[in-house]
């Protein structure tokens, strides 16, 4: 476990850069943690999928399969592979500020 | 850590050849292009011979366990080939699949499609069964050689299941 410094807070994370407690979370960490990872910019369509996975965390205590990402968030999956090129459920999930994601669908 | 410690490459683009008809047989290379999407990793899909039914319209909504010949199911032989028996075994399954959120072969396959994974078939596949373009799913990019195959496949791993 280490400490990264987001947005002037000092915040625990896991290897892979995972936040260790989701309630530390805000959106300025999360426009961190996404220019981090290659989006420079969250536009309204990012958004709607970190809030649909962070509410689907708090909610039932895992992260939504990328199956249900693409059913229940309003955003088609074709569309979740343009918005997170380089993995949609992982990297939504680590800019949504939740553990990552450990299914394999 | 010591620096000079190779890191072994990382995995960037993998081919996944499919060439079983029966449920065990497609989901298999389904769930590894999948999960080498939901990685970031390249990933194209070849069906070859029975597999070819994931991709077949008429087909892809019954693809079935053989129960029959399937050591792994633990069911007599005689019992597994007991009228329905492949079809009961399925619809179990399936339902199993469903508690875990993974897709029906249809709709996993267009999510493979959809999440930018190219789909092909089998030139020598479909020529031997009498098929055309017509009986694939529009998400079939294109019937391809093996040695086209080869040519796409160029630089990445190749999955045969």
């Amino acid at each position: 476990m280490s400490t990264v410094t987001y947005a002037g807070t000092s915040v625990e994370v896991d290897p892979e850069g995972f936040l260790e407690q989701p309630e530390d979370w805000s959106r300025e960490i999360a426009e961190q943690i996404a220019a981090e990872n290659g989006i420079d910019e969250l536009t309204e369509r990012h958004w709607l999928v970190i809030e649909f996975m962070r509410g689907a965390y708090l909610e039932n205590g895992t992260a939504p399969s990328i199956r249900t990402l693409g059913k229940a968030s309003g955003v088609p999956i074709k569309e979740l592979y343009q918005l997170f090129p380089r993995g949609p459920a992982k990297l939504a999930a680590k800019i949504a500020g939740i553990p990552k994601p450990r299914g394999c669908i | 850590m010591a620096e000079s410690q190779q890191q072994p490459e990382p995995i960037e683009k993998v081919s996944i050849i499919i060439s079983k008809g029966s449920l065990e047989g497609v989901y298999p290379g389904l769930i590894m292009a999948n999960g080498a999407r939901m990685e970031g990793i390249e990933a194209s899909l070849f069906f070859t011979f029975f597999g070819l039914d994931a991709i077949n319209k008429d087909k892809h909504e019954h693809v079935k366990v053989a129960t029959v010949g399937n050591p792994g199911l633990h069911l007599a032989t005689w019992a597994g080939g007991f009228p329905g028996m492949s079809a009961l075994v399925t619809h179990k399954l399936a339902q199993e699949m469903e508690k875990l959120d993974i897709p029906p072969i249809p709709e996993f396959v267009e999510m493979i499609a959809d999440s930018g994974a190219p789909l092909y078939g089998c030139k020598a596949s479909v020529d031997l069964f009498g098929l055309s373009e017509d009986d694939f799913i529009p998400q079939v990019e294109d019937i391809i050689t093996v040695g086209e195959f080869y040519g796409l496949a160029a630089g990445g791993q190749i999955i045969f299941t």
